[in-house]
């Protein structure tokens, strides 16, 4: 299998997740040990055993459509990183060629 | 001040009532423990005396007011830092979520709010409940109150801590793989994994949605009971809570009979990889349930053995999607917003410099688990493990009323032993894992000691059937206390190795 630590890399960037070059090189081998370590799953998951998401039988769960109170947007705001007003401030969305 | 200290919560509520001593003087005495040995211990991240004071003086007046008061009411307790609590800061052990204060209550806060508990503050846990030490934590190691040089266990080291160094009689944690159990187990206290949906994840801080449970800590059988009366029950706000009752955990510890109990033991928990020390306690503790009347039978459970594994699939899988959250963009650090960078790149540098290791090793498994070409052989196996396991449990309560194994194989390691090695870390969650995949219930309960060193006795039920964990768990309790004429941690408050916690001297 052995993943190198480009393979790591490019997880990283799908995950949203900058690794230095001195992580790449430490994560990869304990990656690779880790997964070979977890393979052994396939061993015993035979076509007929059926798949567990979840260990409560639930599909749906409704609850009645009230309206509640919210909480205040100052309060919620108060936490963010950056604020304009009243708003949650980002960095920029569309890149220029967009 | 310290028999204050070596009290149960029961007892301390008990003399709360009556007014024989005020819930003020108890919370200061634990404040004052916690000033004392907490540089030693570090079980706390953040400690409110101002706003624990305040809440004992509530309940006070409530007393004087001669209003009833609830069975834990004035009893203080230590936090787990997952658990949200308006106003005071959240960081489930990550710097990516430092100076975060959020603005509401978890479920569970309320409910102990409403009960009268006195919150003293925020313990200490491995980033995002993810470790067996603390030593994942993004600010600090948290020590294990039997020998410093030791870990307290993981993620809930910090509660159990607060606990061993009487800086708390009652703890909560949240149990995804065994952080409540191998904790409880390394440190010598009591620690519950109710049945999953037994108690709501709502304002709870997210690591794999599937499995996580919140539940009590406590120095007790019964005290772990009265508190899971407390915190337990249907939650409308969180959608895989169950809607059935309680089953009556506080008459199971009191009942604590295990006369016609028929407890089975997991034959694949043992053998190599164990401590002979762990083993032997374990043993004995068998001997003591027979003598009170219980009948023990072998057991076998065959997928036990692939638990690890597909836990290490699953949970990393919702990790990678429960910590995509933490996008710099409503909480929490923001890295790299320079008026260039795009939001991808702020998104890449945040989570880069604000995850520690563990919590970007999950990240990238889970990443690879659920993509396209893997899935099916990685992730897809591991659900159908999940299937074998639960069968396996099935059929093996067909036969007995409870399972029972040590619930860590060896003791608590020293800091730094397990540090850069994953696997032998994770190993530490080994029994604990296979009823986080099926849902049940399980407790962990000390059994006595190994190398100076507490051992965990490890109590399975099936879901909604947490009160046979607090019958077995009790007569257990009952039976060794009045062998060694006092609970686990009274011999180390005797002991000349828990002389530091000066609680010494008082029973």
């Amino acid at each position: 299998m052995a993943l190198t630590p480009a393979d790591v890399a490019r997880l990283g960037e799908l995950a949203r997740v900058r690794l230095t070059e001195e992580e790449l090189v430490h994560l990869a081998p304990q990656l690779d040990v880790i997964l070979a370590s977890v393979a052994r799953v396939t061993e015993v998951a035979g076509a007929d055993v059926p798949p567990t998401s979840h260990a409560l039988p639930l599909t749906n769960v409704f609850r009645k459509d009230v309206v509640t109170e919210s909480l205040p947007a100052e309060a919620v705001l108060a936490g963010a990183p950056s604020v304009e007003d009243g708003r949650f401030r980002v960095p920029r969305i569309l890149t220029e060629d967009a | 001040m310290s028999e204050l200290l070596r009290a149960g919560a029961a007892e301390l509520a008990g003399r709360i009532a009556t007014g024989e001593v005020s819930a003020r003087e108890v919370t200061a005495a634990h404040l004052d423990q916690i000033a004392a040995v907490d540089d030693r211990i570090k079980a706390f991240l953040y400690v409110d005396g101002e706003r624990a004071l305040a809440a004992a003086d509530a309940v006070d007046a409530h007393r004087a007011a001669g209003d009833e008061l609830g069975p834990l009411a004035g009893v203080p307790l230590a936090m787990k830092d997952i658990f949200t609590m308006k106003g005071a800061p959240t960081t489930c052990g990550s710097r990516i979520l430092e100076g975060w204060v959020p603005p509401y209550n978890s479920t569970i806060t309320d409910k102990l709010l409403a009960a009268g508990v006195v919150v003293l503050g925020k313990t200490n846990m491995d980033e995002f409940a993810m470790g067996s030490s603390t030593e994942n934590s993004g600010f600090f190691t948290t020590h294990n109150p039997w020998d410093n040089t030791r870990i307290p266990g993981g993620s809930g080291g910090g509660s159990a801590a607060a606990l061993a160094s009487f800086e708390a009689p009652l703890a909560i944690g949240t149990d995804t793989g065994g952080s409540i159990r191998q904790p409880a187990s390394v440190t010598g206290t009591v620690g519950v994994k109710p049945t999953y949906g037994g108690t709501s994840r709502y304002g709870v801080v997210a690591m794999a949605s599937s499995l996580d449970t919140p539940g009590p800590c406590a120095r007790t059988v019964l005290d772990a009971a009265l508190l899971h009366q407390v915190i337990a029950g249907w939650d409308p706000r969180d959608a895989t809570s169950i809607n059935a009752p309680v089953p009556d955990v506080v008459a199971a510890a009191r009942h604590a009979d295990v006369k016609g109990m028929r407890i089975g033991v997991v034959r694949e928990f043992g053998g190599e990889g164990y401590q002979p020390g762990v083993e032997q306690r374990f043993a004995e503790s068998l001997a003591v349930l027979e003598g009170l009347g219980a009948e023990i039978v072998e057991v076998s459970c065959p997928h036990f053995d692939y638990a690890l594994a597909a836990y290490y699939l699953i949970m990393p899988s919702e990790v990678s999607s429960n910590l995509a959250r933490f996008d710099a963009m409503r909480y929490g650090l923001r890295v790299g917003d320079d008026g260039v960078n795009s939001v991808e790149e702020v998104m890449n540098l945040t989570r880069g410099a604000g995850f520690g290791a563990e919590a970007k090793r999950r990240i990238i498994i889970g990443t690879y688990a659920l993509s396209s070409g893997y899935y099916d052989a990685y992730y897809g196996s591991a659900q159908k493990v999940r299937t074998l396991i639960t069968r396996d449990f099935d059929a093996a309560f067909e036969k007995v009323d409870v399972l029972v194994s040590p619930t860590t194989p060896t003791t608590a390691f020293t800091i730094g032993e397990r540090a850069d090695d994953p696997l032998a870390m994770y190993k530490a969650d080994l029994c604990t894992i296979p009823s986080n995949l099926a849902g049940n219930c399980a407790a962990s309960v000390p059994c006595g000691l190994a190398d100076g060193l507490p051992v965990g006795f490890q109590i399975m039920a099936p879901a909604l059937a947490d009160d046979r964990l607090y019958r077995v768990g009790a007569a257990l309790e009952r039976e060794l206390t009045s062998r060694w004429g006092g609970g686990l941690l009274d011999q180390l408050a005797e002991s000349p190795s828990g002389a530091y916690l000066k609680v010494g001297g008082v029973r």
